[in-house]
């Protein structure tokens, strides 16, 4: 017997839009497997995971606020990525985002206040993931270095900066030593926008961050270029593309937007800078850019998916008593179950019985 | 269309049965772990503190817990345990602190405990273990122990109570052997294997017999017992790790705290504390001494009966900073709680720096 894959030839719309459904609920069905094998209910399971949430505005604010850091730092990604272009550093640029806005919080701390720390604070932390993202491009510009690897190398050196800084010069003085900053002060926080929950206003700025990008790739020429430079190098170069330009352009977009979506994080959800300002989301935002399929708007329902499974994990933490590793195990099945759809909507399956000729 | 109406009714079912847990009566108790209850070493002891009190208090109380929270983004699951009717919530590491109490002026019928912080509310208490009366006791059997008179340190983090851990450690070995010096690595994290086994690993190659941890994986006491050397099991007793290698653990025994404080909900007369015990009240436990000669068990057990009976105390002054100035307030027997508590300087004796 043989087994091959097969071009498509074309593919249809339905069949694109089908498919991460159909990876949906295959990747559900191996999940309920796995809950049913834990000998719980998979019907119950079902509910907590990904209904329950849905039901209350408690949780669909929490919801939001989950996929706010994602939704930003995926936005971004997917203009390096759809341009061949692999910044795999978007979690240092998120945290020194985050550390340098949240200086200017710090800096402003006790004062008088005003109107202009909080744009202050976003325009720092989004100018600070700028100039890091373009040490990795202006590398790769000048010396060919691969930016796979400086991008990456330099996320430690910023979890170290911020660590450094933490328990040294922005320590709070009235804190025992303990490593933690002050608590931001109103003028420094994104407000909330209602009561009963914590949505605050970086989800707005997410909304708008996809929204632009996705006018951007439609309709703009820099939109284009991005495109044409990643599907078609050699020709985007004869109709006088100039790629080191773009280069430098997607990495600085990217690193922008991770250190816009560190600064959100720290003023909208944490309130204060901590030795560590990021569960990952740097690089889960990777895992979402993908999923979403490296359009903009494929990202903000891939981030709320993935915050979803965060959310209904801890929910059947407490309601089924389930581990909290099938959360992460999911996870994992669902990008499974959709890079193997995505596979099946380019190819199909071709088996022949008997010998090969 | 029959098996479709099948289907509803069981969700229905499924669903009417979730919501109807939610009542019983039980006085629902809710802890927020760090890292995995199996790290068997802080996170499992408490882990172990919530199954000893679901067994003292039976059927009064259902206890949930959710593990490997991760510190900056850890509000949302305290409050999920608020919203799904916990009326007592241990969040068990420093950096809950914050979002403890955020989260707590939202809910102000629940009670929360928070462990190792300062920040307390009338429905936030805090508590926390004199882990470094223990510390004192491993210093000065390393003291004993030691062949090449140079003691490895896996360190976690800068923060006082490992810094006053380390600085005890070196007053117990001082008392016994007064050319012990103590080599410290940052291993910068509570729990991960990997990174503790090489600081280790690398604790050894530089010349240490015995190894000393302040990390919650058994992965540095596993190298030195691969190496023929000696260790001190973390926050749990991890004999089983290391049979050989194991002189004893500073256990974390938080079941008689958690069993005071779920008693005291039922019986309607919670109030915020801050509670410091130490091994005088059962708190920290010393696991039993192995691997080593009797005369050094011995000592070892009449320096552990001293501090329980408040005779003897890790930081008895004078005691001596790096430059050899004495920390103590004029006139006094010990250094001050609070003065341990906010520790950040080292004492006399450590050839090193703390990290600032």
């Amino acid at each position: 017997m043989r087994i091959d894959l097969v071009a498509r030839n074309g593919r249809s719309r339905l069949v694109e839009i089908a498919a991460p459904l159909v990876a949906l609920i295959a990747a559900m069905a191996i999940g309920g497997l796995l809950v049913a094998l834990l000998g719980k209910s998979p019907v119950q399971a079902f509910f907590v995971y990904f209904v329950d949430p849905l039901m209350e505005s408690w949780s669909l604010q929490e919801l939001a606020v989950k996929a706010t850091p994602l939704v930003i730092i995926a936005v971004g990604l997917c203009f390096c990525f759809r341009a061949n272009l692999w910044n795999i550093g978007a979690e240092g640029q998120f945290i020194l985002g985050g550390a340098m806005g949240g200086w200017i919080a710090l800096l402003t701390h006790g004062g008088a206040g005003g109107w202009w720390i909080l744009p202050a604070m976003l325009l720092t932390g989004a100018l600070a993931g700028l100039a890091y993202a373009l040490i990795p491009a202006l590398l790769r510009v000048w010396l060919g270095v691969s930016e796979i690897l400086t991008s990456l190398m330099l996320v430690y050196i910023a979890q170290f900066f911020l660590d450094y800084m933490v328990r040294g010069p922005w320590r709070d003085p009235k804190g025992f030593n303990f490593p933690v900053t002050v608590n931001f002060a109103d003028a420094a926080t994104l407000p909330q926008l209602f009561d009963g929950g914590r949505m605050h206003a970086g989800v707005l700025i997410a909304i708008v961050v996809a929204l632009v990008a996705a006018l951007v790739f439609s309709r703009s020429l820099f939109g284009y270029e991005v495109r044409l430079v990643g599907a078609a190098p050699r020709a985007a170069r004869f109709a006088g593309f100039d790629d080191r330009r773009l280069t430098l352009s997607v990495f600085a977009i990217s690193g922008a937007l991770a250190g816009l979506a560190g600064i959100v994080e720290v003023s909208g959800q944490i309130g204060q800078l901590q030795p560590s300002i990021s569960p990952g989301y740097g690089f889960t935002a990777i895992i979402v850019a993908f999923l979403g399929r490296l359009s903009p708007i494929g990202i903000v329902v891939a981030g709320l998916v993935l915050a979803l499974t965060y959310i209904g994990g801890e929910s059947a933490q407490v309601a089924m008593k389930l581990p909290f590793y099938l959360t992460g195990a999911f996870q994992g099945i669902l990008l499974m179950c959709v890079l193997a759809a995505d596979v099946f909507t380019r190819y199909r399956l071709s088996v022949q019985f008997g010998r090969a000729a | 269309m029959k098996r479709l109406l099948t289907i509803a009714t069981a969700l229905t079912l499924s669903l009417a049965g979730s919501a109807f847990a939610q009542n019983t009566g039980k006085l629902k108790i809710g802890f927020v772990y760090v890292g995995p209850v199996g790290d068997f070493g802080y996170s499992y002891q408490h882990d172990q503190g919530r199954q000893a009190l679901q067994k003292a208090l039976g059927d009064k109380v259902e206890t949930t817990f959710l593990e490997n929270v991760p510190e900056n983004d850890s509000e949302r699951s305290i409050e999920q345990l608020a919203r799904t009717g916990h009326k007592l919530i241990f969040t068990t590491s420093f950096g809950f602190m914050d979002p403890t109490l955020k989260v707590a002026k939202r809910y102000p019928n629940v009670f929360f405990e928070h462990a190792t912080g300062f920040k307390r509310d009338k429905n936030v208490a805090t508590y926390s273990a004199k882990f470094h009366e223990g510390r004192y006791i491993i210093g000065q059997i390393a003291g004993k122990m030691t062949k090449t008179n140079t003691i490895g340190y896996v360190a976690s983090f800068p923060i006082p109570e490992v810094v006053s851990g380390i600085n005890a450690f070196i007053r117990g070995a001082q008392t016994v052997n007064p050319n012990i010096k103590v080599k410290i690595v940052w291993a910068n994290t509570w729990f991960d294997p990997g990174k503790e086994a090489d600081a280790a690993k690398a604790l050894l190659a530089q010349g240490a017999d015995i190894i000393s941890q302040h990390t919650d994986s058994a992965a540095p006491l596993q190298e030195a017992e691969k190496a023929g050397k000696l260790g001190f099991g973390q926050a749990s007793d991890m004999e089983r790790f290391a049979p050989k290698a194991q002189l004893t653990s500073i256990v974390d025994d938080w079941s008689t705290y958690y069993i005071s404080r779920a008693k005291l909900v039922l019986e309607n007369k919670w109030t915020s504390t801050d509670t410091w015990d130490g091994i005088g009240d059962k708190a920290v436990v010393m696991a039993p001494f192995k691997n080593m000669p009797d005369d050094v068990k011995k000592m070892a057990e009449e320096t552990t009966a001293a501090i329980a009976g408040g005779k003897l105390h890790p930081f008895k002054c004078p005691v001596l900073d790096q430059a050899g100035k004495d920390q103590c307030k004029p006139g006094a027997a010990a250094l001050e709680d609070g003065q341990i508590l906010g520790m950040n300087w080292y004492v006399k004796g450590i050839d090193d720096k703390v990290p600032q």
